[in-house]
């Protein structure tokens, strides 16, 4: 080994607290992006192979109910290459052990073989076999869910009776990868279930025989996907065709590819913000150890040792730490990237999601790192090459003090003399000042960026379950009804009170721009359903024109007053001009409400209903789900608490169990900062300290000087640290804004209170490690030695 | 011009150099147009109070630094020109530097500083010959701390040698050392410079020092005051300060 590499390899043990810290800020950011990196490679890799592999349908659409003579003119249109017509229909469940009733999905399948398009992963059992119209397929959530098995059977109640349903396979499909209804916020495996059943029975039990209300097809390369949906649309409008969707829209898809695209930018972020942090801390760390060497790198220079070589001795410092950290952060990051699968799989059926460590992104997170530690010390390692040997040789100038503003104003007589050498000491160097601050600051943005979901989501749930949705229940029919629908629901047990409304699947269209959403006709004065302002207070609806929600009005880029085209996708199909009356803030999906009255006269069918929401005696509970099982005309029965129950149970586990690895992240962070900062103090000032002491200053009065400086480090970054969180915290929010969900930026006293608290014992737990230091300060020892 | 050493050849010819610090705004002259020609094998001592401009002169010598005006060559070749890798190609190949605060690089042991330079030399001793000739062949691998001052000069001389140098350039050899260190450390100068030819200049305040000179040169404001030639070397032994 070289005498030079040898020198490297002792100057690093030397300072291996100091180092270390730096290589935990840097395997912290490697390790998130790692994490980021892995779980979005991990996550398209496998949506896309299984995509091809299981021949996942382009376009879908539904109808009411078409004879499958239509079929042949769809696949006529040009581009189409496969076809697959089915019978969907949603069903009410009665599981063996649940009150409630649970909404089932059944899915028409070919009898002999597995469908052409959106084939089946078969976890467990077998397919269907012909002539046994019992048999189906149930999907796996739903399974786990209820611990059926091959063998198993389960009660679908179709058309008012009970049909005994024999479980001969568990199966997975790329349209339910994210099995969730229409209109829910997270997935609820209880209460959802796909079942997939021969064609010939299901037609049978529905009397669709010869007939389908369902399209998937498939694509050629070069079809054009609009021209499509255009030609499919106006085959099955006769039919009660709802509009067709290319698979961006398809709702499984759209979950999943928006978890893809927040990764993406997530990604970038919180790495940044640590290798930011490491950045500075190597620059601060450097500038030191240059400091103090300048008399060797002059003696070096005198040697004939060349610029080049004495800036890549340097470097290589520099490279050792990052090295370190890289290596530390890809395992960190692997081992984080594996929990983010593990948690996947339970959002996400997938027949396997495999973790996925591309080569890309370990160089792409050497590079990072890289870049960081280069952009934190190129200046330094510049100012030591550049440093004259002969000007090395002589040591640094005593440093240039002033009176400090403070003193200048004419407060000195405020001072004590310890804490002028504080203020002084801080307004001398106030960009490094300020970068320490900003790096104690970060540490506590990031405790508030980990934080705030949580805090985010407790308030849409209050907003959501509290404030807007009041009722207990609510029901939706198979199709709309007159008003004698809610009157038997009115008498059935435990019901306090019923609000009908109506739901209309339409597409808005303004200007260029064009939504699929549906309205929701709500009755005047809503009890139980309510609209709100930003403000939460409730809205009144209009007698007529639509109240949408923000987030389609900057989609649409519509204000109020503005008139939108309504096409509706049902019954006959008219088309409206209506124009916005207010608009609401809303934190889930894209919405329309409307006056019920008005969007029923609109629609020219008569005073029908299709949703109802209910108020409930909890003591009659039980007896009314069981009456509305038996209900032929309930489609599907949403509880709200079990809404609630499953939010929390998912989305928030999940989220305390990444909280934790951020709170490690930002005590990696504050104790990496503080520790580092004190450290350098100590070694540029020990000997101004072992001065005082030798004049006869106690330990705690040079202890305050050092620690002091620390302190007011600290509780300057305090409020810094909050306003970046805010900031931060805003940029997520403006990432997650998506057209399924809004996050509003939250921040809970309890989250502050937790983030001002562990960056203060961060820094207490660096700053005692310290004044360990400074109690055993030699006092003789570093008044020898020569500055 | 300097009087000199009649019949050797000059290794460094050095003419009108002046040198001007900039302290903030005021300047600071540290050399004011000096003449010098330094011959192959002699040894100088450069005397003159602190302040004077010796070590200025010593570390344009030594290619460490460049007059702001005037003109110097080694054996012919501009050490003015202010280009980096000329002046570190020359400090590389033929300058033995010795500082008074020595300069050893603390975290490598004895063998190891003195490896730092036989590394880059073209044809250099080993550390282990070279620490021998300062008598530190027992101490090979101590660090820095674990030896005394005048051993740790040593070990810079030794350092300095090591790689056959053409000229050896000491800044106060003895300045932080004990009259009983300091001859040690000025014996070892001698030797090299006997035994091995080497071109010697040392710069000290102490004018005791002077008396192993061929050449004294006394040095004051920035000027060359005095040129004294010694007709009897002392050995440093004799020395009294």
């Amino acid at each position: 080994m070289k005498a030079l590499d040898r020198k490297l390899l002792r100057d690093v043990l030397q300072m291996w607290g100091q180092l270390l810290a730096i290589c935990a800020v840097i395997a912290c950011g490697v390790g998130t992006f790692i994490m980021t990196q892995s779980a979005l490679a991990g996550l398209s890799y496998t949506q896309q192979t299984y995509y091809e592999q299981s021949r996942f349908s382009r376009i879908f659409s539904n109808v009411k109910r078409a004879p499958l003579s239509v079929g042949k003119r769809i696949s006529e249109i040009p581009g189409v290459s496969q076809m697959q017509l089915r019978v969907v229909r949603d069903v009410t469940l009665d599981v063996a052990g649940m009150t409630e009733p649970a909404v089932g999905r059944l899915i028409s399948v070919p009898e002999h073989s597995m469908p052409a398009l959106n084939t089946l992963y078969l976890r467990s059992g077998r397919y269907i076999e012909p002539n046994r119209p019992d048999e189906a397929l149930c999907s796996e959530g739903f399974a786990k869910s209820h611990g059926l098995k091959p063998g198993d059977k389960v009660t679908a109640i179709i058309n008012g009776r009970r049909k005994e349903l024999e479980i001969v396979g568990i199966a997975l499909s790329p349209e339910y990868i994210y099995q969730i209804r229409a209109g829910q916020l997270v997935p609820d495996d209880t209460r959802f279930g796909i079942f997939w059943m021969g064609e010939i029975a299901l037609s049978a039990a529905f009397d669709m025989q010869g007939a389908f209300n369902d399209i998937c097809l498939d694509l050629t390369s070069d079809a054009n996907e609009a021209e499509v949906l255009r030609s499919l649309d106006r085959i099955t409008r006769p039919y009660g065709g709802m509009g067709a969707i290319g698979r961006r829209d398809q709702i499984s898809n759209k979950f999943i590819s928006d978890e893809i695209s927040n990764l993406k930018r997530m990604g970038l972020i919180v790495p940044g913000i640590f290798l930011l942090v490491a950045a500075f801390l190597l620059n601060v760390v450097l500038s030191r150890i240059i400091a103090l060497q300048r008399d060797q790198i002059a003696a070096l220079k005198a040697f004939g040792y060349s610029n080049f070589a004495i800036a890549w001795h340097y470097l290589k410092m520099v490279i050792v730490v990052v090295l370190m950290g890289e290596l530390i952060g890809l395992g960190v990051g692997c081992m984080l990237g594996m929990q983010i699968m593990n948690l996947y799989t339970k959002f996400y059926r997938f027949p396997s999601l495999t973790f996925m460590l591309p080569m890309h992104v370990v160089l792409g997170s050497f590079m990072v790192s890289a870049t960081s530690a280069i952009v934190g010390t190129v200046g330094v390692i510049h100012k030591a090459v550049s440093l004259p040997p002969a000007e090395a040789m002589r040591p640094e100038p005593p440093a240039n003090f002033r009176p400090t503003i403070f003193e200048r104003l004419g407060l000195n007589s405020l001072l004590t003399q310890t804490a002028r050498i504080i203020v002084r000491n801080i307004e001398r160097r106030p960009f490094k000042a300020l970068f320490s601050s900003l790096g104690i600051a970060l540490s506590v943005s990031i405790i508030i960026l980990g934080h705030f979901s949580t805090d985010s989501l407790n308030f849409l749930l209050e907003l959501q379950f509290q404030v807007v949705q009041r009722q207990h229940v609510s029901v939706t029919f198979v199709e709309p009804y007159s008003h004698s629908a809610l009157y038997e629901l009115q008498h059935m047990p435990g019901v306090i009170r019923t609000e009908p409304g109506r739901v209309v699947g339409i597409k808005m269209r303004f200007a260029h721009h064009e939504r699929r959403v549906a309205i929701s006709g709500l009755q005047m004065n809503p009890q139980l359903s309510h609209l709100v302002d930003s403000e939460e207070q409730p809205i009144h609806l209009p007698d007529a024109g639509l109240v949408i929600n923000t987030k389609l009005a900057s989609l649409l880029g519509v204000k109020r007053g503005d008139v939108v085209t309504i096409e509706v996708l049902e019954g006959a199909q008219p088309t409206w001009q209506v124009p916005i009356a207010a608009l609401v803030t809303e934190h889930f999906g894209l919405s329309a409400y409307m006056n019920l009255h008005a969007l029923n006269h609109l629609m020219k069918d008569g005073e029908l209903v299709n949703t109802i929401h209910l108020l409930v005696d909890q003591k009659h509970r039980d007896e009314l789900y069981t009456k509305l099982k038996e209900t032929p005309k309930v489609a599907s029965v949403t509880i709200k608490e079990a809404s609630i129950r499953s939010f929390r149970e998912t989305v928030m586990e999940n989220m305390l169990q990444m909280q934790f690895f951020n709170l490690m992240f930002a005590c990696v962070i504050a104790f990496g900062v503080v520790y580092n900062t004190a450290r350098i103090a100590l070694s540029e000032r020990g000997r101004e300290l072992a001065s005082l002491r030798v004049l006869g200053l106690t330990r705690g009065e040079i202890s305050f000087i050092l620690l002091g400086e620390l302190a007011v480090l600290t509780l300057a970054a305090i409020p810094l640290g909050i306003l970046l969180g805010f900031g931060l915290g805003k940029i997520v929010t403006t990432f997650l804004d998506t057209e399924l969900y809004r996050i509003p930026l939250v921040v809970s006293p309890k989250t502050l209170s937790m983030a001002v608290s562990v960056v203060t014992l961060a820094a207490v737990a660096s700053g005692l490690v310290v004044r360990r230091k400074l109690d055993h300060l030699d006092l003789i020892a570093v008044l020898k030695t020569r500055e | 011009m300097v009087p000199s050493r009649r019949g050797a050849a000059s290794v460094y010819c050095a003419r009108g150099i002046t040198k001007i610090y900039r302290m903030g705004e005021v300047e600071v002259p540290a050399l004011r147009g000096v003449d010098l020609d330094l011959f192959e094998g002699e040894f100088v001592v450069l005397l003159g109070p602190s302040g004077s401009g010796k070590s200025t002169l010593l570390n344009i010598l030594g290619g460490l630094d460049v007059p702001t005006a005037g003109h110097v060559s080694y054996r012919g070749k501009d050490l003015t020109s202010n280009d980096d890798a000329l002046l570190t190609g020359y400090r590389r190949r033929h300058v033995g530097f010795v500082f008074q605060f020595y300069n050893l690089i603390p975290s490598l042991t004895a063998r190891e500083n003195v490896a730092l330079v036989t590394e880059i030399a073209e044809n250099p001793m080993r550390p282990e010959e070279a620490l021998k000739m300062v008598n530190l062949g027992h101490r090979l691998d101590h660090f820095p701390a674990q030896l005394s001052g005048g051993e740790q000069q040593r070990v810079a001389i030794a350092r300095a040698v090591a790689k056959r140098p053409d000229v050896l350039l000491c800044d106060e050899p003895t300045g932080a050392l004990d009259i009983e260190t300091g001859i040690v450390v000025l014996e070892v100068i001698e030797r090299v410079n006997r035994e091995l030819g080497t071109t010697t200049a040392v710069i000290t305040h102490n004018a005791a020092i002077a008396g192993m000179a061929d050449r004294v040169i006394s040095v004051a404001s920035g000027r060359i005051s005095h040129v004294k030639i010694n007709e009897h070397k002392q050995q440093p032994s004799e020395l009294q300060w």
